[in-house]
């Protein structure tokens, strides 16, 4: 419903990242365009440099060299206040890391309260609403350790979402999930990618990518490989190194 | 048998007179714990805010100078954090008396201020041992919390103060509360500094009537009852602590 709407917001050039000096080139620069309501979907064998990829988006992972804009500023520039642009990056990791000391409420509010300096009430009051939109309304006052894997990273979508972004960064959401709280955590993932929002998915879900991604994107050995439709590269991959991996995972 | 009895409590009676009635020696006691409980507290609160800041730094730099872009910033950063584990070796490597006597006799010796004295010295010394347990519970915060701080776009402190903070504190509390204990032992040298804590006061006391049995018994006997008062206020926190987990 998306890529039609050729607004970039994310352009990465030549983006590059070194680790331990130099030893270990994790991204060996990369490519790409994200447009407004894209859904994205990186995929790639372990060591291909997706996760460094997205974590250098929001500069989670400051690059070694290149260049990241978003929303046509350089946010890769010293002088950049970079937690201004985060504030419009929400960011889901693979393992939750929802705060243990708060409660889901506390959890999901304390960043508006804090930066986008909204009143107690109407944040709480926009944290309900999200609740109710991924079926846990009733959990508001639980605390996370007392939540499912799956419940927990629902609870770390919507707390991101409660920062209004305008992408949202998926670092491997289903990675640590038994296998029957997967799907609870993609359907909600659909149904954003349903209302329009940009996303980022690093994943291993080739269903999930098959049926959801605008674009995938193809990493290996830090590089982008091969990019395009879920239809061009399941169904007619060009490469070698594409068609060697989706043999040993479809 | 009787008799044996009540002469060994008379004998017993007219020992506590005359170390605690005559003279209101007893007011002397009361001194000395009050200026024990001041040094310990005051003490305390400047070791657990030297230790918090010391703490910090030690973990930040730790944790960010492999990955900090090099220039002014860094350098000065390193300064800092050269002093911070100078101050950590020196104050944990030589002894508490040492210090305090240092600290009268040398660096604050045209001040009169003996009470003063012996808190800073005591305050200092329980920072490096504050920070060293701070650093600890600031290491053990899994990197994924900080990250998820940075992400929804709080800034380095703003991710110490809301998120890694209140964890970190959560986590050390008992041991921040033993070292408090530890403390209000430790101050028992203040005496080194003529200032009036509870064990110089039973010296004095000592000295004056010349039967150390109750000056020194006794203010064992008020020591023991404090460590326990605050050992029971200890374990009823943490106790409070985990319930609020569950």
């Amino acid at each position: 419903m998306s890529a039609d709407n050729k607004h970039v917001m994310i352009k990465v050039e030549n983006l590059q990242k070194h680790f331990n000096d130099g030893e270990l080139k994790a991204l060996n620069g990369v490519n790409a365009q994200i447009h407004q309501g894209e859904v994205v979907v990186v995929i790639g064998p372990s060591g291909s440099g997706k996760s460094t990829f997205l974590r250098c988006l929001n500069l989670l992972e400051v690059p070694t060299a290149g260049t990241v804009t978003f929303e046509n500023v350089d946010i890769t520039d010293k002088k950049v206040n970079i937690n201004i642009h985060r504030q419009k990056m929400g960011m889901v990791f693979q393992q939750f890391n929802l705060f243990p000391h708060m409660t889901v409420l506390k959890n999901m509010t304390v960043a508006p309260t804090t930066l986008l300096k909204k009143s107690k009430e109407e944040a709480e009051k926009k944290a309900r609403e999200l609740l109710k939109r991924v079926n846990l309304a009733d959990r508001a006052d639980a605390y996370p350790h007392q939540l499912s894997g799956g419940q927990q990273q629902r609870i770390a979508i919507v707390r991101a979402l409660c920062m209004d972004p305008q992408v949202m960064l998926f670092d491997e959401p289903t990675s640590a999930l038994d296998p029957e709280m997967v799907g609870e955590v993609l359907d909600v993932m659909k149904g954003l990618a349903q209302e329009g929002m940009t996303m980022v998915v690093v994943t291993h879900e080739m269903g999930f990518a098959r049926e959801v991604a605008d674009r995938v994107i193809f990493m290996d050995g830090g590089v982008i490989v091969e990019e395009g439709t879920p239809d061009e590269i399941f169904n007619h991959p060009t490469q070698q190194r594409t068609k060697d991996f989706l043999n040993k995972v479809l | 048998m009787l008799n044996a009895f009540a002469e060994w409590f008379s004998g017993v009676k007219a020992e506590f007179v005359l170390n605690f009635i005559t003279k209101n020696r007893w007011k002397m006691m009361l001194t000395g714990v009050e200026n024990t409980l001041i040094i310990t507290f005051v003490a305390g609160l400047m070791g657990i805010a030297i230790g918090i800041v010391v703490a910090i730094i030690r973990s930040t730099w730790d944790k960010t100078h492999d990955t900090m872009r090099p220039g002014i910033g860094k350098a000065a950063f390193s300064v800092i954090n050269w002093i911070a584990k100078v101050y950590l070796t020196v104050i944990r490597g030589t002894p508490l008396v040492l210090q305090l006597l240092i600290m009268y006799f040398i660096i604050f010796a045209s001040s009169r201020n003996d009470l003063g004295i012996a808190i800073l010295a005591f305050g200092i010394n329980s920072g490096a041992y504050v920070a060293e347990i701070f650093r600890g519970g600031i290491m053990s915060i899994s990197k994924g919390q900080f990250e998820a701080g940075r992400s929804l776009g709080f800034n380095y402190v703003q991710t110490m103060l809301y998120i890694v903070t209140p964890q970190v504190f959560k986590n050390v509390l008992p041991t921040l509360l033993n070292e408090f204990i530890a403390l209000l032992k430790e101050t028992s040298v203040a005496g080194y500094v003529t200032v009036m804590d509870l064990t110089y006061a039973a010296s004095r006391i000592r000295a004056a009537t010349f039967s150390p049995f109750m000056p020194l018994v006794g203010s064992a006997a008020i020591y023991l009852a404090l460590v326990m008062f605050f050992t029971w206020l200890v374990g009823k926190l943490e106790r409070r602590l985990r319930k609020s987990e569950r």
